[in-house]
């Protein structure tokens, strides 16, 4: 193994999730741990989401998205977190061999004991929600455009119309509307939002920008610059209905239809990806199916609050660290698979060690399929048999939902067959 | 006199509640459907004199952006946001800048300050 630096752990990317990942690996005994961000500042998306609302659930604080990754890269510098910045990791092999580039470090090799992936996620674009017509100037992401607008200070247009009620789509509303533009309306194709109620509310409402639920875009005018789109209502099929064609004026088309982990990396070093998340499958440990690769964050699924990003990267780098002081993780017990059952469309983590319940509540984390507008039930099972349960006023597909699973459910846990969570009315 | 029911979405957390309070003229009789106590407070809060924190930005001079994030140091009246985000589009600040720094101390004569998202450190440009 030649001249290639060594490091106990090293994190790929210094949003919340690898900032918490490095924090706690260097805290629990890992010795160098280095984070390479291709950005020339550590903070990933956060530094963007200047709105407030972060820090809200885990930390009863209510925090703008920048000032809630100050006190993470705050705290990684005073614990001693090396960073290599404005750097771009090309390549990481199962061996944890990482080959990167930057200006300032041109080709660099570096060899890590434990690898924490936190890469983030990236938006869908146009091409992948195939919408027909020219392809004029002015459609955009809502990420993008967000970055323009509050970090380099660039207005992409005048008239603005929004595909997608997700939460970056509702914050750009609102965030445009502040700064003098108009936002003639939000289509969503669903049947209901895809965001946060609270964002509705707060951006949608509060400055009268119309909300049209079963709509979409059927076509773009206009040839060099963007003129207008022809919003349609569909049906239950998400075919277009005849007839309800409406012409909105419009300079600017930004599409908020969703994001996905990033995971190119991830799928170079032999990681097995869950086709539903678009993330790795994990356990709950936060490891991926190679052994001493870890990932925390959006990279793994998306989340919807930041709070369950940072806890979820503290654990990864809890755990790296602990591989990389014990070796492979010696003495746990077989790992139990956790399967997504009634109305659940996904759930993170893929596999559960009871015995790792030792160490504290394993969190559970789930999507519902169906919007469920009443009471239900969050439902952990072993077959037919009811393991542990928590009551929730409602169950929306945007809105994650968290069921802790205790400690004192370990000795049930470990005569437990396979898994499941379910989600039913109360 | 009649009592009336109103629906309120709480945006106190991300849970968002919808609250279901009930209202003889200005005197809120009850508020039911909170996922927690905040939400009482809210709803009086808001059906009386609604408030939301602002977030934007300011120009600086010398960071590494041109743009500095701010923040009002508490709920601002929501009636006078558009007064508010005037008035900030005229500040203009110099790097280096701390997080949490003062950059409109009681704005609007409403004794909530804007401050900085974040810190910025100055840049050594050409000019
Ligand atoms: C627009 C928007 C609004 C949001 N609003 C809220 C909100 O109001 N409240 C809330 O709680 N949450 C909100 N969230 C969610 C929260 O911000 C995210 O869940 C969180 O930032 C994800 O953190 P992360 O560390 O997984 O990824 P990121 O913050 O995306 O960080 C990933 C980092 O990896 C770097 N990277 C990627 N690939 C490479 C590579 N090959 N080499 C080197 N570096 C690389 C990227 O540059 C980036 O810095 C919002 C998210 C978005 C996108
Ligand atoms: S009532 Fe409590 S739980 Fe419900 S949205 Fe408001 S603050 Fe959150």
């Amino acid at each position: 193994m030649s001249d290639a630096k060594q490091y106990d752990v090293v994190v790929i990317g210094s949003g919340p999730g690898g900032l918490a990942a490095a924090i706690s690996a260097k805290k629990t005994g890992a010795d160098r741990v280095l984070i390479i961000e291709r950005d020339v500042e550590p903070g990933g998306i956060l530094l963007q989401c200047i709105h407030n609302g972060f820090g809200v659930e885990v930390f009863k604080q209510d925090l703008p998205g920048p000032a809630y990754a100050q006190r993470f890269i705050d705290e990684a510098f005073q614990v001693g977190v090396e960073f290599m910045l404005d750097t771009m990791v090309l390549e990481i092999t199962r061996e944890r061999r990482i080959t990167a580039v930057s200006r300032k470090h041109g080709f660099v090799e570096l060899q890590a004991r434990a690898v924490v992936l936190a890469m983030g996620c990236r938006e869908r674009t146009r091409a992948q929600i195939r919408l027909p017509g020219h392809r004029p100037a002015g459609v955009y992401t809502a990420g993008t455009a967000q970055r323009w607008v509050n970090v380099e200070g660039y207005m992409p247009g005048k008239r603005f119309v929004i595909l997608g009620s997700g939460d970056i789509g509702m914050i750009m509303a609102r965030r445009l509307t502040y700064e003098g533009a108009k936002v003639e309306r939000v289509l969503e194709v669903m049947p209901y939002l895809s965001g946060l109620t609270r964002n509705y509310v707060q951006c949608l409402l509060d400055n009268d920008i119309e909300l049209q639920l079963r709509h979409t875009v059927r076509r773009i005018l206009g040839k060099n610059r963007v003129e207008a789109v022809e919003a349609v209502a569909v049906d239950e099929q998400m075919n277009y209905i005849p007839g309800t064609e409406e012409i909105i004026p419009c300079d600017t088309l930004l599409l908020s239809v969703g994001l996905i982990p990033e995971n190119e990396l991830s799928r170079q070093a032999g990681v097995a990806i869950d086709p539903i998340t678009g993330g790795p499958f994990v356990d709950d440990s936060f490891q991926t199916s190679v052994p001493g690769i870890f990932s925390a964050g959006n990279v793994v699924h998306v989340y919807d609050l930041v709070d369950w990003v940072t806890e979820a990267g503290l654990t990864a780098g809890k755990s790296a660290a602990r591989l990389v002081r014990s070796g492979l993780a010696a003495g746990d017990g077989p790992a139990l698979p956790l399967k997504a059952g009634e109305n659940v469309r996904y759930v993170v983590p893929h596999t559960l060690r009871p015995d790792h319940l030792a160490d504290g509540d394993i969190r559970v984390q789930l999507r519902v399929r169906q919007p469920l507008e009443r009471p239900v039930w969050v439902e952990l099972r072993s077959g037919d048999k009811l393991l542990h349960r928590k009551g929730e006023p409602y169950a929306r597909p945007g809105e994650m939902i968290t069921l802790p699973v205790r400690p004192n459910l370990m000795d049930e846990l470990k005569a437990a067959g396979e898994l499941t969570v379910a989600v039913v009315a109360r | 006199m009649p009592t009336q029911m109103e629906k309120v979405i709480c945006v106190t957390c991300p849970k968002g509640c919808t609250l279901e309070v009930t209202r003889e003229a200005e005197t809120i009789l009850k508020v039911e459907k909170a996922g927690c106590n905040r939400g009482t407070r809210y709803a009086q809060q808001e059906l009386t004199d609604p408030r939301r924190m602002v977030a934007t930005s300011v120009r600086i001079r010398g960071g590494l952006h041109p743009l500095l994030p701010v923040h009002t140091s508490a709920p601002f009246p929501k009636p006078r946001i558009r007064e508010l985000l005037e008035a900030l589009r005229r500040v203009e600040v110099q790097a280096p800048v701390e997080l949490n720094q003062v950059i409109l101390p009681d704005a609007l004569g409403t004794g909530i300050d804007i401050r900085a998202s974040r810190s910025m450190a100055p840049v050594h440009s050409a000019d």
